[in-house]
């Protein structure tokens, strides 16, 4: 049974349509890399899932439906979302960004705060700063962060290379897999497709709201059509 | 000298009032945008509800602790019943309909109660004290510790507690708090019960010394306004430390500056308001907006 | 707002007969529904197609009247002529308040108005010299001044008010149609609609803005205007906050921009008192159960405005699709 389910979702942002029947599956344990160029439905995939977005279709989590997707009732059964821009609290503290993060849980643990200063030392050089003060790939990595202390069973991070040096991107891609490599099941929205596909085992690439190719990412990466539209070769 | 000590002292305690009042507003405009005129109105409608109380038998202290539980109550039950609805709309139409509360509550208080002024004897005695040489007003010192206590208890919430956190997340940013499991629409009450209850304390601590009538706090209203503006509109610090400088400032103004006396006081504040809306738009301690022009 | 001839003359031959049937009391009435009105029509013109709020029109409102008050007492002029004077004193006054209001968003706006409103009456107590202070101006007994009217065909002085009253309220329908369908109502209302995209047609916001609370002041200095020769009194407290708010609900209630709107609006400023006194139990002696009332018709108003606005669009679209 995978963990993730999506069924014939349709969205809509007023008349214009966004998604056409997307369909896919996400097992659990699995790193799912989801494709495409811009506006081709990636990032209302993505809000489809956390609920902050209305779509028609179904959202089947862990075996059972989902009827209602507002976005605290998704938080509390385990989603967790990073949404494009990191979606920090600017003019919260650090700290209290990481506490926000357990809302869902029962108090915050100081062993879950210890163990996300472990993943990011940093962040505890700055845990009483203003998240705003933080530079952008500080600021990614605190929203990983707060992710981490929901303990979320699926991890869906919008666009997280987004803005950020290269050597920052390594960094928080290498955290993401060892997140992985814990059991946590994450769904990457990238457009930096070569980014996205070495560190995936799967990937989905949608176009205008459809999903076009789906499969390992080994064989994405070989695959033809994607090199030239995706991979730049 | 002793006047001027005097005169701070009072002002303080106005101050006191004012910046509770203030606070009420602040933390609304905080998480919504909005500007609820009605606020001082609920204000009055809390004191005649602990008038009422007192009158009934009660002691001062019960019927306070009482007339807060109701006040918060009403305010949740206020933003979830009208407010929501209108809740993502133009901000206008939701400060038209804050108007609409202010004439409706001003109705109902006059209609219950009657427009003659009530005696509202507090619980502290009216009795001078001496400190120094100088006499204060006891009433005075009470105030100011009761504002005080709230304060603390109101800034604790804030930042020590769960729901706390939630309220700030929500008004910061209501999309990302949702996404992390906060029931926003739930915390934008919770913000509505909290104001109702901040402005119940400003009405009780003015009802002895402004005599409890329906429009009693009408002008409370506009040193609230003037002080949030002086503090920063989206800064509960701002709010509290804006009503007393308003407080002690209207009170040496009027005291020393002969041709305002105590009949511009009134529009000294409007002149606090203008003078920062045109000049300084972000108050004391707010940050300043980006305006898109 | 179109003008459609046929409905005005109806009008303007159903207010002309009006008087006839009904008593004299009522006839005043009337007469002071005619100035609410006028007052309603200048912040349609603000609100309503500049998108700038005003909770402070009894000040400009205030000013007509006292500029009417001052000059008839003080300096003899006639009744008649100190309407343009107030309407130009009003105005004056409101182009110099649009230039800071220029800086204020609409909250803010709101705000400030509000001040103003509340503020108003303490200036006017404060300035006794010049304004009579607390104890006001009477108008009455200044029979050289006032009442001319009263004897032209036949009138009786309080059908000369009215008379008076709903010509000029006429004649300001006519100035506010004019003005709105023109070039400057519609730079109004391209910038309430966008500043933005206003800004980048080239209009001069500023000026159409500033213009704006220039023409709404002056309506509202000519309501003034007529409520103080209507009562032969004024004082600090003719003016008070509240009625700042009660055209506010006359404005909402007119959705800002009908003129039937505005005409009920002012009619439901004078006439709520009755309205509530027909709901049994209800002791209108008493001035809570008006004023409750008063509140709960705006807090309905704003509930059902998003759902009337949006039924009235399906309706409007409706209409347009089987038209093609």
């Amino acid at each position: 049974m995978p963990l993730l389910e999506l069924r014939d979702l349709e969205a809509r942002y007023g008349e214009i349509r966004a998604l056409h029947g997307v369909s896919l599956s996400v097992d659990d344990g699995d790193f799912v890399a989801i494709l495409g160029a811009n506006g081709a439905g990636k990032t209302t995939t993505l809000r489809a899932i956390s609920g902050t977005v209305k779509t028609t279709g179904d959202v089947i989590l862990e075996g059972s439906k989902v009827f209602r997707r507002t976005p605290e009732a998704m938080a509390r059964r385990g989603v967790a979302h990073v949404p494009e821009g990191r979606g920090t609290f600017a003019t919260l503290s650090v700290l209290d960004n990481l506490r926000l993060g357990a809302w869902t849980q029962r108090g915050t643990s100081q062993r879950d705060l210890a163990h996300v200063f472990e993943f990011f030392p940093r962040l505890y050089e700055r845990r009483e700063q203003q998240a705003g003060t933080l530079s952008g790939g500080e600021q990614q990595m605190l929203a990983l962060g707060r992710a981490m202390m929901a303990k979320p069973r699926l991890l869906l991070l919008d666009e997280p290379s987004l803005g950020l040096a290269p050597i920052v991107v390594r960094e928080i891609f290498d955290a993401l897999l060892r997140m992985n490599e814990r059991g946590t099941t994450i769904v990457v929205v990238e457009q930096n497709a070569t980014l996205a596909l070495a560190a995936a085992k799967h990937a989905f690439v949608l176009e205008t709201g459809r999903i076009v190719l789906s499969g390992p990412a080994a064989d994405l990466r070989a695959n033809e059509s994607v090199r030239r539209s995706y991979l730049g070769y | 000298m002793t006047n001027f000590l005097q005169q701070i002292v009072s002002g303080l305690a106005s101050g006191g009032i004012y910046g509770s009042l203030a606070l009420a507003i602040v933390i609304i405009h905080r998480s919504t945008g909005v500007i609820n005129f009605a606020q001082g109105e609920m204000a009055t409608l809390s004191a005649f509800v602990c008038w009422t109380l007192v009158d009934h038998g009660w002691s001062f202290w019960a019927a306070f602790a009482a007339t807060l539980v109701l006040s918060f109550a009403g305010g949740v039950t206020l933003q979830t019943v009208v407010i929501r609805p209108l809740q993502g709309g133009p901000l206008l139409g939701i400060v038209i309909l804050t108007i609409g509360l202010l004439i409706a509550f001003n109705g109902l208080t006059t209609w219950i109660w009657g427009g003659a002024a009530k005696q509202f004897a507090g619980p502290f005695s009216t009795a001078p004290i001496n400190v120094g040489g100088v006499a204060f007003s006891k009433q005075d010192i009470g105030v100011i510790a009761v504002s005080i206590v709230v304060v603390i208890l109101v800034g604790l919430l804030f930042t020590r507690t769960k729901a706390g956190l939630g309220l700030r997340a929500a008004a910061v940013n209501p999309i990302e708090a949702r996404l992390v499991g906060v029931r926003v629409p739930a915390m934008l009450a919770v913000g509505w019960g909290l104001a109702a209850a901040l402005g119940a304390v400003a009405g009780v601590m003015a009802a002895p010394s402004l005599f409890l009538e329906p429009n009693m706090m009408q002008t409370v209203l506009l040193y609230a306004f003037a002080a949030a503006v002086l503090g920063g509109m989206d800064s509960p610090v701002g709010a509290v430390v804006g009503g007393l400088v308003l407080g002690v400032l209207l009170n040496l103004v009027g005291t020393y500056v002969h041709w305002i006396g105590g009949e511009l006081r009134l529009a000294t504040a409007l002149a606090v308001i203008l003078g920062v809306l045109l000049f300084r738009p972000s108050g004391l301690f707010g940050r300043p907006a980006v305006r898109r022009a | 707002m179109k003008l459609k001839l046929g409905a005005l003359g109806a009008a303007i031959v159903v207010l002309a007969l009006l008087p006839i049937p009904l008593s004299e009391f009522r006839t005043v009435q009337l007469a002071t529904v005619g100035a609410y009105f006028i007052a309603i029509l200048g912040l349609d013109v603000l609100t309503g197609h500049s998108g700038q709020i005003s909770l402070g029109h009894g000040a400009f409102m205030a000013v007509g009247a006292y500029t009417t008050a001052i000059l008839m007492v003080n300096h003899g002029v006639r009744d008649l002529w100190t309407i343009p004077i107030a309407a130009a004193v009003a105005g004056g006054v409101g182009l110099i308040a649009g230039v800071p209001a220029l800086r204020l968003s609409g909250l803010y706006l709101a705000l400030a108005t509000f001040g103003i409103a509340v503020v108003f009456p303490t200036i006017l107590k404060k300035f006794d010299h010049f304004t009579g202070g607390s104890t006001g101006i009477t108008l009455f007994g200044k029979p050289t001044e006032t009442g001319h009217g009263a004897g032209i065909w036949g009138m009786t002085n309080n059908e000369w008010l009215y008379a008076l009253t709903w010509t000029i309220a006429v004649f300001c329908f006519l100035v506010a149609w004019w003005l709105l369908g023109s070039r400057f109502g519609r730079s109004l209302r391209a910038i309430r609609d966008s500043e933005l995209a206003a800004a980048a047609s080239g209009i001069n916001r500023a000026a159409y803005k500033v213009g704006a609370f220039g023409v709404s002041a002056a309506f509202a200095g000519i309501a003034g205007s007529l409520l103080a020769i209507n009562i032969a009194y004024v004082s600090p407290d003719t003016f008070p906050i509240q009625l700042s708010l009660y055209l506010l609900v006359g404005a909402v209630v007119g959705f800002f921009g009908s003129i039937w709107g505005a005409v009920l609006g002012a009619l439901l400023i004078q006439f709520l008192p009755d309205i509530v006194g027909l709901i049994p139990h209800v002791n209108t002696k008493q001035a809570g159960p008006t004023t409750l009332f008063f509140g709960l018709v705006l807090v309905a108003l704003m509930l059902l405005l998003p759902l009337v606005l949006r039924v009235g669009a399906a309706i409007a679209n409706r209409g347009y699709s089987r038209a093609q």
